[in-house]
């Protein structure tokens, strides 16, 4: 019979092993499913195409860090939230607010040159994001209603209002009445980062802001606050610390960065509002957060291994025919993994004989 | 508005409840147990899945259930080894498993696009269908509308009349405190998480074969979402479940209607009101049930049971 | 070495050289690709694009290798399957509106591939566009519906409100009321192209409505089958034969005809003559067909099909005025008919005497 024995202290060893476990047990049964569903196909090269191929193109690796950095700034929000308990799940209705808020400044001032409107923008976006997660921050500090459910069903508000707002105020006027923006005049376009690529700033703001993340929740009193309610919510009461506080600074930081990275989207890779802007980065962040263990730092990594897998999917698509949701069944499997490898680094797995 | 518009109005709602009644009776008793499992929507599209492709192999509705039921349960199964003896966190494991039931019944159901199947078809009692109005709108469903309400009931029944519910019910609100008393925390939050796995699985399967006999990735198209906020809408009094159920169904089938009647808000709107309507009703159930303890969620709801052996 | 010898060797050189320099010409077969916004197994519009694709593999065999990507969304992402395609094909089909922006950009980088985006109007050097004339087929069914229906409501599954989905809405309505004066037409905005789900609640919304006569602008069979379950429900195939799903209710189904559009710019990349068109083809050019006749009276169906050739030759336009707007303002005056841009590509008015508020 298999026991769990909690340990002394946690594993230090097992705090880096366990992702590396996660990932090769996901591998290892990706490869038995794939094997038995796909008879004709050899399935260790499209193990390759998808997690190895892309790492040798500089193409795919831009594409790689171009999908990596919505998920970054994303999940740095989230992750806070997270370690307070927060659940933040509509994080990507957050994004297509401050998408469609930070787009509509940049439409406004479309005839108009100037480097101060992408910051213009960006700003917009994030008090977008904002002000769409603080309807959840509001019910939940004053009526106590879950903030699961708000932002969830808020998120399939923001994508209706998308649609609204393609259909009417932001249409291009000149566009065959298409539901699309205009294309962003040069002025509202995301600098490019890497010349010839489609990499841009966003990419150094997520990098800046993990940092700044990382030192906030280690030095700052508030980060700590943070720490503790999320894993006992009781002891933070007892403890004085201000649970309406910590709600609303969780969701207006998930909230304001998720517009953020709705802007980055419609101004970077994009380059116009359409009715294509959510993505499910929203809901992929969440992955990536825990797949980090909410930790800044390994934010950067795990977007990057997801956004690894989305790139590396799509080429497996278009090499071998096989359907998108492929990716989907490695991520899900992946945080599965994860999640059941983490329990190693808290207790020790034992065997023992039961005693007759 | 004629009569017969009417009857077809709520022969519409009826139908366009009963996959939302399923998995939210399900859940309700995963979460009255205390935990929370935001897979519902995973495991109804592996229900619709499974229920499409068993159908279409074997022509028996009744095995096709049957497997989704049991395909419903099988990942549910996953969640509940993870969360219970794992101890793993309850949302981040939920969200994987929706990821991983969507992906799988994609991947799978991806050879089965083109096909058809024969739906499941209405049941005729004689005499009892035959009634003018009534008989539509009441005796004229196919058995799995019956089976709904049915499992409602039962469900009541079992949490509040019976001692296992009672237990459920303490384990739900007190883990601790149940677990000194002796009781098995562990065992029958397994068993509500795997009912409620069923109970989603045969609602997804509502969809694919009652319908619109096609297959098709996202059919279930986010209710499994909208179950979970009916769950917190009934305020876990199970027969609530309908009332939410027939609500938001109601509101999605009305849309449709009053664009028909060129009701002059444009789609998109009249398609957000079923999302803030359950925002709405949410709240003002908490406005009004501040001083009503059995209105309340249970304690325990998403914390992780320690047990100290 | 003898002379025969020596003229053998030279005259099986010059052919070996000959052989080699054919060879190579021909050897290298074009390729092609196919960007999807859907399953094939839709059985609508990208079961036909792929149906297209399928009639140039038949009609160039080994001289052709073609590549198909399916449901790829119509976001960002896409500009990433487009160029990993453009890597490796010589000429690259987008087949959605949605698609329009990133085939320009990836256009732009690849000046040597050529591409073709559908329903689109964006052109460049290397970038042609092409659709079809859709509402011809529409004036059809409308007119098959208004002879028809006996409830006298037409009931329309719309997708989003789009110069082409106008267009058909527009020439089906008027179409119907050229035939039967008392026809009403309902309409329902399922802001989707594919989600049988959500078609077929709309499907029984509208005949819960009246309506017995079911057309859609979406993608997937399942009105159809609605139509198929309900006694006295007539529908209509979209972009491809529905006839499998509907044998007692398809009336008829526009089919959207690509495969000779498509073999015509493959073999011109072959050639080396493809140049950037904007095509805009229907019944007269074989690119809009339609599922056999059946259901109906056979007078119908003959009446039908003289209907379709007079369309085809030339005779029947199915905007001819006079038509106003749904204000009352006026659009064409009598015997006008419109030019293709701005009126049919922009259009953004319903006719009048269609009752339903247009989108915004």
């Amino acid at each position: 019979m298999i026991r769990l024995i909690p340990r002394i202290e946690n594993s230090n060893a097992m705090i880096l092993l366990s992702p590396l476990l996660a990932l090769t047990f996901t591998v290892i049964t990706a490869y038995f499913i794939f094997v038995s569903i796909l008879v004709d196909i050899e399935v260790s090269s499209v193990f390759y195409t998808l997690f190895v191929e892309p790492l040798t193109d500089s193409y795919y690796i831009s594409e790689l860090l171009v999908k990596a950095a919505p998920l970054m700034i994303i999940a740095l929000g989230l992750s806070i939230g997270f370690r307070a308990g927060v659940w933040n799940i509509g994080a990507e209705g957050q994004y297509v607010i401050g998408g469609i808020a930070g787009s509509a400044v940049g439409l406004y001032f479309y005839d108009v040159e100037g480097f101060w409107i992408i910051p213009l923008m960006a700003i917009a976006g994030i008090l977008g994001g904002m002000f769409y997660a603080s309807i959840a921050a509001f019910l939940k500090t004053k009526y106590q209603v879950n903030e699961i459910l708000v932002t969830l069903m808020l998120t399939y508000v923001a994508v209706l209002f998308l649609s609204a707002m393609l259909q009417g105020p932001l249409r291009n006027p000149s566009g065959f009445n298409f539901p699309e923006s205009r294309i962003f005049h040069d002025s509202a376009l995301l600098p490019i980062i890497w010349q010839g690529t489609r990499v841009h700033i966003g990419l150094i703001i997520a990098i800046l802001f993990s940092f700044v993340a990382w030192f906030g929740i280690k030095r700052h009193m508030s980060g700590m606050q943070i720490k503790i309610t999320g894993s006992a919510p009781r002891a933070a009461k007892f403890a004085g610390f201000d649970d309406n506080k910590t709600v609303w600074f969780s969701l207006l930081i998930s909230g304001g960065l998720a517009g953020l990275a709705g802007l980055f989207e419609a101004a970077g890779p994009a380059g116009q509002l359409t009715p294509g802007l959510p993505q499910f980065y929203g809901f992929t962040a969440i992955i990536v957060a825990f797949l980090a263990r909410l930790h800044p730092l390994g934010i950067l990594f795990s977007a990057s291994l997801i956004a690894l897998t989305y790139v590396g999917g799509e080429n497996v698509q278009i090499d071998y025919d096989l359907p998108s949701s492929i990716t989907q069944i490695l991520q899900g499997m992946l945080l599965f993994y994860f999640l059941a490898c983490d329990i190693l680094i808290k207790y020790k797995v034992v065997l023992f004989k039961t005693i007759r | 508005m004629n009569e017969s518009l009417l009857i077809d109005i709520i022969i519409g709602i009826s139908i366009a409840s009963v996959p939302l009644i399923f998995a939210a009776i399900g859940e309700l008793v995963v979460e009255r147990s205390g935990v929370l499992n935001l897979g519902v929507e995973g495991m109804m599209i592996v229900g619709a899945l499974l229920g499409f492709v068993v159908q279409f192999h074997t022509g028996s509705p009744f095995v096709a259930v049957l497997a989704a039921l049991l395909g419903g349960m099988a990942i549910a199964s996953i969640f509940a080894f993870l969360t219970q003896f794992l101890l793993t966190n309850q949302v981040a494991t939920g969200l994987a498993l929706t990821l991983f039931g969507l992906g799988f019944s994609a991947f799978v159901g991806r050879g089965y696009t083109e096909e058809t199947i024969q739906l499941i078809t209405s049941i005729h009692i004689p005499m009892l269908s035959d009634i003018p109005i009534i008989g539509p709108m009441l005796f004229s469903y196919n058995p799995l509308v019956y089976l709904a309400f049915f499992m409602v009931y039962l469900v009541w029944w079992f949490l509040f009349k019976t001692k296992q519910g009672l237990i459920l019910r303490s384990i739900g609100d007190n883990h601790d405190a149940a677990h000194a008393i002796g009781h098995n925390v562990i065992r029958y939050r397994v068993m509500a998480i795997l009912f409620g796995g069923a109970m989603a699985g045969i609602g997804g399967a509502f969809l694919s074969l009652v319908q619109v006999p096609i297959w098709g990735e996202d059919m279930t198209a986010g209710r499994g979402w909208i179950a979970l906020g009916l769950v917190v809408f009934s305020s876990w009094q199970p027969f609530r479940v309908i009332l939410g159920a027939i609500i938001f169904g109601g509101i999605t089938i009305l849309q449709l209607h009053a664009q028909g009647f060129d009701i002059r808000i444009s789609a998109q709107y009249l398609s957000m009101l079923p999302y803030l309507a359950t925002i709405i009703i949410l709240v003002s159930l908490r406005m009004r049930a501040k001083n009503k303890t059995n209105r309340t969620m249970p304690n325990c709801l998403g914390r992780i049971f320690h047990s100290t052996t | 070495m003898s002379n025969i010898r020596l003229t053998s060797i030279l005259k099986l050189s010059l052919l070996s050289a000959v052989l080699a320099f054919t060879s190579n010409v021909f050897a290298d077969p074009v390729k092609a690709a196919f960007v999807y916004i859907g399953p094939t197994g839709d059985h609508g519009w990208t079961f036909a694009h792929d149906q297209g694709a399928k009639y140039v593999k038949e009609h160039m065999g080994d001289d052709v290798v073609i590549t198909t990507v399916e449901s790829v969304a119509e976001n960002s992402d896409s500009e990433r399957t487009i160029t990993s395609l453009a890597r490796k094909n010589d000429i690259i089909f987008t087949t959605s509106f949605g698609y329009m922006n990133p085939t320009i950009k990836v256009a732009k980088r690849y000046p040597d591939v050529k591409f073709e985006h559908a329903t689109g109007y964006m052109l460049a050097d290397n970038v042609s566009v092409y659709s079809a004339r859709f509402y011809e087929g529409r004036h059809i069914i409308g007119k098959l519906a208004g002879k028809m229906t006996k409830s006298n409501v037409i009931g329309y599954i719309a997708s989003f409100p789009i110069p082409e989905v106008i267009r058909g809405i527009n020439a089906a309505y008027l179409a119907a009321k050229s035939v039967n004066p008392d026809i009403q037409i309902k309409i329902v905005w399922v802001y989707t192209w594919y989600d049988p789900g959500k078609e077929a609640d709309a499907a029984n919304a509208l005949i819960a409505q009246g309506a017995d006569i079911i057309m859609q602008h979406t993608d997937s069979t399942a009105a159809m089958t609605v139509a198929e379950e309900t006694e006295g429900v007539y529908a209509f195939g979209q972009a491809s034969d529905m006839g499998e799903w509907g044998p007692t209710s398809q009336l008829t189904g526009i089919i959207d005809d690509w495969g000779p559009y498509y073999l015509s710019r493959v073999q011109a990349v072959k050639d080396g003559t493809w140049t950037s068109t904007d095509t805009f083809d229907g019944i007269a050019e074989g690119m809009v067909e339609f599922a056999p006749m059946a259901n109906m009276p056979k007078d119908l169906a003959s009446w039908a099909e003289r209907t379709i050739n007079a369309i085809g030759n030339g005779y029947i336009h199915p905007f001819t005025g006079p038509i106003n707007k749904q204000d009352g303002s006026p659009w064409l005056a009598e015997g006008e008919t419109p030019p293709a841009y701005p009126d049919l590509l922009t259009m953004d008015f319903y006719v009048e005497g269609i009752d339903s508020k247009y989108p915004n």
